[in-house]
């Protein structure tokens, strides 16, 4: 049972982490919440089930076509995410720390109501690409093959990304941003060009995550996007905002918590969302800056 | 001093927008559409809620994205007292009690966190209440509502009970402005400026940051709680679908379009940003020809107006003088 439960835990944790860490890039390099990632999110995985409804033949089934699938969201939602941000904050990006939040509220209610009129105003089914198998781990416990695939795609993206950002030159030039955006621009770094990069990267990884959702829910809906958004946020500042091994550990630890809360409290499944806000809040009260967050002098 | 300006700040301004509010009514009998008055008690509500906020994010400066929560104490204190028998005046002081004391309460838990910090924390407060709300069918009925016992309120000045509660809500919102605008001026509120302007400064200059902060916040729960209670009354029923995130989001819009720390500034805000979408659809129900296509669409046009507003007025669009030099500068 506890095992079964550690496997969910950790599939859940994997999509979650995934998420946190779109807004924890955004946050380190600009300080902003970016609300209307979750739907980027959601657009993600309908670009990846228009993706497997335009082309049922170009590649049959199998690996091609997931793969095909993650790519087309991952290009969808990294791309709107870049667009979202050239039009929406970076005209305020000076002006006031409150009014891109509020522009970002803005998009997301468009996207949503696009999805909603232009789209599907019900769920829709995801296509299931892998054929599901249950492979016996011990002790009673399991693991399906698409839980193999979510946690393999998870931890894959994530290898790629702490690739990119600790050893390329492109990632070189984000941590200086993220470290002080102006001496960073100064020592002749474009910054524009390095924000719109971490929102495409940002924003792809939502994407991915948006497919793995659809794949472990088996349905994607137009307001899909908000509760994992919110609680992936809520995770990255769990793990400490803007550090982007807190946004995954984050991740992993509200999927424990969440699994953990629907099996061991009665009516746990009523009150999971609450035992995982309750728990943000307790360990923000004592630890102010997160799990792994610094704590930044103040500035006088 | 531009004429905009000149003109709010006119003696007389107030008053004349308390009589055209008053007349409205009137003017909804006028032009056969009764469902003004509807719209005008919704706009009103969300006045209040919008003042009270401005304590908190308009005044101080905090990040206060979970503040719907308090409104839906306040309505559901109000239901569960009115289904206690509890006659209605005193079930409204009740619910403004029972909403302050739980704001006193979340207060002095999580102000010590800043910033971000904060908002995260009252986000997922506003997700606890509500979802805990949802779940405590023993005394909230749970997802499927409460009914409230009705209650008619200025009963000898008209037989609509929108009428009356519209006019209750006027007075309130009212007196919450004249209250506002008391305190703006007030020792006090000169320190919440000064906070928000520079804490440290605030702190070196001997004021108690705090206990300040902690004012701030237990008192917008007044306005929350107000707001909730006439709610629970005039719709006499209450859901949890009526405080979802995005009703918190829409009053801090409302505080950050109309205008932060600007009294006239947050309610023109509420004027556009409450009105807006049950007018669309007044209207465009009205025009039977376009009916209901049209009627989906109001949500998109609605945050298409909150970027491009966003875009071209950052600064919101009626800001206190105080924030206009800043931004300016």
């Amino acid at each position: 049972m506890l095992i079964q439960q550690l496997v969910n835990g950790l599939t859940l944790g994997a999509i979650y982490s995934l998420i946190a860490l779109g807004y924890t890039l955004v946050y380190g390099i600009l300080a902003m919440i970016n609300f209307a990632h979750s739907e980027v999110l959601m657009l993600g995985s309908f670009c990846a089930l228009g993706f497997a409804m335009l082309m049922p033949a170009a590649f049959g089934s199998g690996a091609a076509r997931v793969v095909g699938m993650f790519a087309a969201s991952m290009l969808g939602a990294g791309l709107l995410n870049v667009l979202i941000e050239r039009f929406a904050y970076r005209p305020l990006r000076h002006i006031s720390r409150l009014a891109p939040l509020i522009s970002a509220i803005g998009v997301s209610i468009v996207l949503q109501n696009a999805v909603f009129l232009w789209i599907s105003d019900q769920s829709v089914s995801f296509p299931q690409p892998i054929s599901i198998r249950q492979i016996p781990i011990g002790g009673g416990a399991s693991v399906s093959s698409l839980q193999l695939l979510i946690l393999g795609a998870a931890l894959g993206l994530m290898a790629l990304l702490h690739f990119f950002v600790e050893h390329t030159r492109m990632g070189k030039a984000m941590r200086a941003c993220a470290d002080d955006i102006s001496t960073a621009g100064l020592m002749g770094i474009n910054a524009d060009l390095i924000i719109a990069i971490t929102f495409f990267v940002g924003g792809a990884l939502g994407g991915a995550a948006g497919v793995l959702y659809g794949m472990n829910y088996g349905s994607i809906k137009y307001s899909l996007g908000f509760l994992p958004g919110a609680k992936a946020f809520t995770a990255a500042v769990l793990g400490g905002i803007g550090n982007i091994r807190g946004a995954v550990l984050g991740g992993f630890i509200l999927g424990f918590l969440e699994v953990l809360a629907s099996g061991y409290i009665p009516n746990g499944a009523e009150w999971r969302d609450v035992v995982a806000f309750t728990v943000l809040i307790v360990v923000l009260l004592f630890r102010p800056s997160g799990i792994l967050g610094e704590k930044i002098a103040e500035k006088v | 001093m531009s004429r905009t300006a000149r003109l709010l700040k006119a003696r007389w301004t107030p008053w004349i927008v308390l009589a055209a509010a008053l007349c409205l009514p009137i003017v909804g009998n006028l032009v056969e559409f009764p469902y003004l008055v509807r719209v005008g008690g919704v706009v009103g509500l969300f006045m209040l809620l919008a003042l009270g906020l401005n304590f908190t994010l308009g005044y101080v400066g905090l990040f206060d994205l979970g503040f719907i929560a308090f409104y839906a104490i306040g309505a559901y204190a109000t239901a569960i007292a009115m289904k206690a028998h509890v006659p209605a005046p005193l079930a409204i002081m009740l619910a403004v009690a029972v909403t302050v004391a739980a704001r006193l309460l979340v207060g002095v838990t999580i102000l010590r966190l800043r910033g971000d910090y904060l908002a995260v924390v009252t986000m997922g407060f506003g997700e606890i209440a509500r979802l805990t709300i949802n779940n405590l069918d023993s005394l909230t009925n749970g997802p499927k509502g409460m009914q409230v016992r009705s209650w008619r309120p200025l009963a000898f000045v008209a037989k609509d009970p929108n009428v009356q509660y519209y006019l209750l809500i006027v007075a309130a919102v009212a007196l919450s402005a004249a209250a506002s605008r008391r305190l703006e001026d007030s020792r006090v509120g000169r320190a919440w400026v000064a906070i928000r302007e520079d804490e440290v400064a605030a702190r070196l200059s001997g004021i108690p940051v705090q206990r300040y902060k902690l004012l701030a916040f237990t008192l917008s729960a007044v306005f929350a709680g107000l707001a909730g209670s006439l709610f629970a009354l005039w719709e006499q029923f209450v859901t949890p679908e009526s405080f979802v995130f995005w009703e918190s989001m829409l009053v801090v819009s409302i505080v950050v379009l109309g205008g932060m720390g600007s009294i006239s500034g947050v309610l023109l805000g509420a004027l556009i940003l409450g009105g807006l979408p049950p007018l669309m659809q007044a209207v465009l129900m009205m025009q039977e020809r376009i009916s209901t296509d049209w009627i989906n669409y109001r949500y998109l046009i609605f945050g298409l107006i909150l970027v491009l507003v966003t875009l071209f007025r950052p600064q919101g669009l009626l800001p206190s003088a105080r924030r206009e030099a800043e931004l300016d500068s």
